[in-house]
């Protein structure tokens, strides 16, 4: 089994090598596989140059990458990742995120925490959505969207400024929330919403810049499971 | 099942070789364990008369008890503030096999040091009686206190190392007053004695008088029965409260 914690704590006295060679230790890992695991893994994670500095002077993302080392370096069938790829820049997130598809595309279970719906949308085969240490829900990310139909929400963008409030007084919008220069409406069927909202941009000189319907994300299932909990 | 056992025992050797290249250079280490015994023997060989031979007991006696027990007390708040004691215990690791790491760590810093000390009293023109005697005490005794460093660190489960470095000094300077140190049991009164029987201390500090001077208040084998029976307690009792404690320090 390995473990990656939200918070970084390999040994930070400890160089990146030393760091690898102690787990490989504690995992019972022989001395000859760890040591070109340790090289392989380093190598992957662009920490290579670094191998021989003490983890002290290492970014977040080096730490993190790291930690994943770390976990990776006993080869475990199970891998827990609690947080991988918070606060990391773009490349080391993706790189984090195709490392974990290619693990488990070869048969490594890995459990993903994470407050980033996206993440778990892209990463995860089946969701858990814990509430107050308690399982709400648990499906896969398509399953879990379709239980929530009534989520349903259109993104539109008008050429002007636009009251959000007006938007509420059409029939059929339960919630009208303004997301940059687009309104996200919440609504119980589309089509008729998108006739009305066709009418008020003619009536009130407005031309409609973009308007798309969408499914229920992730975040909003999360939300109403936590509503309803 | 020798198997398993020799496994414990190079994942507890991964453990030490951690340990070193981390805790053998903090401060504490080189204040408690090497400072500290240095300038106490300046503070008692300075300007007294007495013959070197009587001197040099004391002096491995310090050096022994306070190398092995400086690096032990420091580990477990040291990486339980690093959240490093996470990922120890998280690993398919013992506990028995952590602290064993630990004793070792403690117990390789006391044999090194003490060896050195034992060096320095050759140089001085020292004769030592029984070198066997003396380096099997000095082994024996070193596993003994760097056990009891264990012991010490195991309460209160503290994340701070400064404060199970103030509460091992509160207990490790009485001992080295009541052991025989800086004067030998039989000048002691009778109470002072019965105080002295329950340091570990006293034990190696009356082998290493029978070693270099030839003479020993108790009978060796009760110095070496008493301090392997030391040795046992400590391990047994640290490791019983750390199990007990270690789930707070997380």
């Amino acid at each position: 089994m390995g473990i990656v914690p939200e918070m970084a704590n390999a040994y930070v006295d400890l160089s990146a090598w030393n760091n690898l060679m102690l787990i490989g230790a504690l995992y019972g890992v022989p001395k000859k596989q760890r040591t070109e695991r340790a090289d392989n893994l380093l190598k992957k994670f662009e920490l290579q140059e670094r191998r021989n500095h003490v983890v002290k002077g290492f970014s977040k993302g080096m730490k993190q990458k790291l930690l994943l080392c770390m976990a990776l370096i006993s080869e475990p069938q199970i891998l827990f990742l609690d947080e991988p790829t918070s606060g990391l820049d773009v490349e080391s997130q993706r790189l984090i995120k195709d490392t974990i598809r290619a693990y488990n595309a070869n048969g490594t279970t890995v459990f993903l925490t994470t407050h980033n719906m996206e993440e778990a949308n892209q990463l995860c085969d089946r969701i858990a959505i814990i509430n107050h240490g308690k399982i709400a829900d648990i499906d896969s990310p398509e399953r879990l969207r379709l239980r929530s139909s009534g989520l349903q929400s259109i993104e539109v963008s008008f050429d002007k400024p636009v009251n959000t409030e007006e938007l509420l007084s059409i029939k059929g919008v339960e919630k009208a929330a303004k997301m940059g220069d687009k309104l996200k409406l919440y609504v119980d069927k589309t089509s008729p919403v998108i006739d009305a909202l066709v009418d008020y941009s003619r009536s009130n000189g407005l031309n409609i810049v973009t308007i798309n319907t969408l499914a229920p994300s992730l975040e909003d299932v999360f939300l109403k499971l936590v509503k309803e909990s | 099942m020798e198997n398993n056992l020799w496994e414990k025992f190079k994942q507890s050797l991964a453990i030490v070789e951690k340990n070193i290249r981390i805790y053998y250079s903090k401060g504490p280490v080189i204040i408690f364990g090497l400072l500290m015994p240095f300038f106490l023997f300046l503070a008692f060989y300075i300007g007294r008369n007495t013959p070197i031979e009587e001197l040099i007991p004391g002096l491995l006696g310090m050096t022994a008890f306070f190398t092995a027990t400086s690096v032990g007390p420091a580990i477990v708040p040291w990486e339980a503030r690093a959240k490093t004691l996470e990922r120890l215990i998280s690993s398919p690791v013992s506990l028995r096999t952590i602290f064993m790491g630990d004793v070792l760590s403690s117990f390789v810093f006391g044999v090194l040091v003490s060896a050195l000390a034992v060096a320095a009293s050759l140089l001085f023109g020292v004769g030592i009686i029984n070198p066997l005697l003396l380096c099997f005490g000095l082994v024996l005794s070193t596993f003994c206190f760097a056990s009891f460093s264990i012991l010490l660190s195991a309460y209160p489960p503290t994340d701070n190392p400064a404060t199970i470095m103030m509460l091992s000094s509160m207990i490790k300077f009485p001992l080295i007053f009541i052991s025989g140190v800086f004067i030998p049991i039989e000048e002691l009164p009778v109470w002072g004695r019965a105080i002295s029987s329950i340091s570990p201390l006293t034990y190696f500090m009356d082998l290493a008088r029978y070693s270099i001077q030839g003479t020993s208040y108790y009978p060796i084998a009760v110095d070496i029965l008493a301090l392997i029976v030391f040795t046992v307690a400590f391990l047994f009792v640290a490791i019983k409260i750390h199990e007990h404690t270690i789930l707070k320090r997380l």
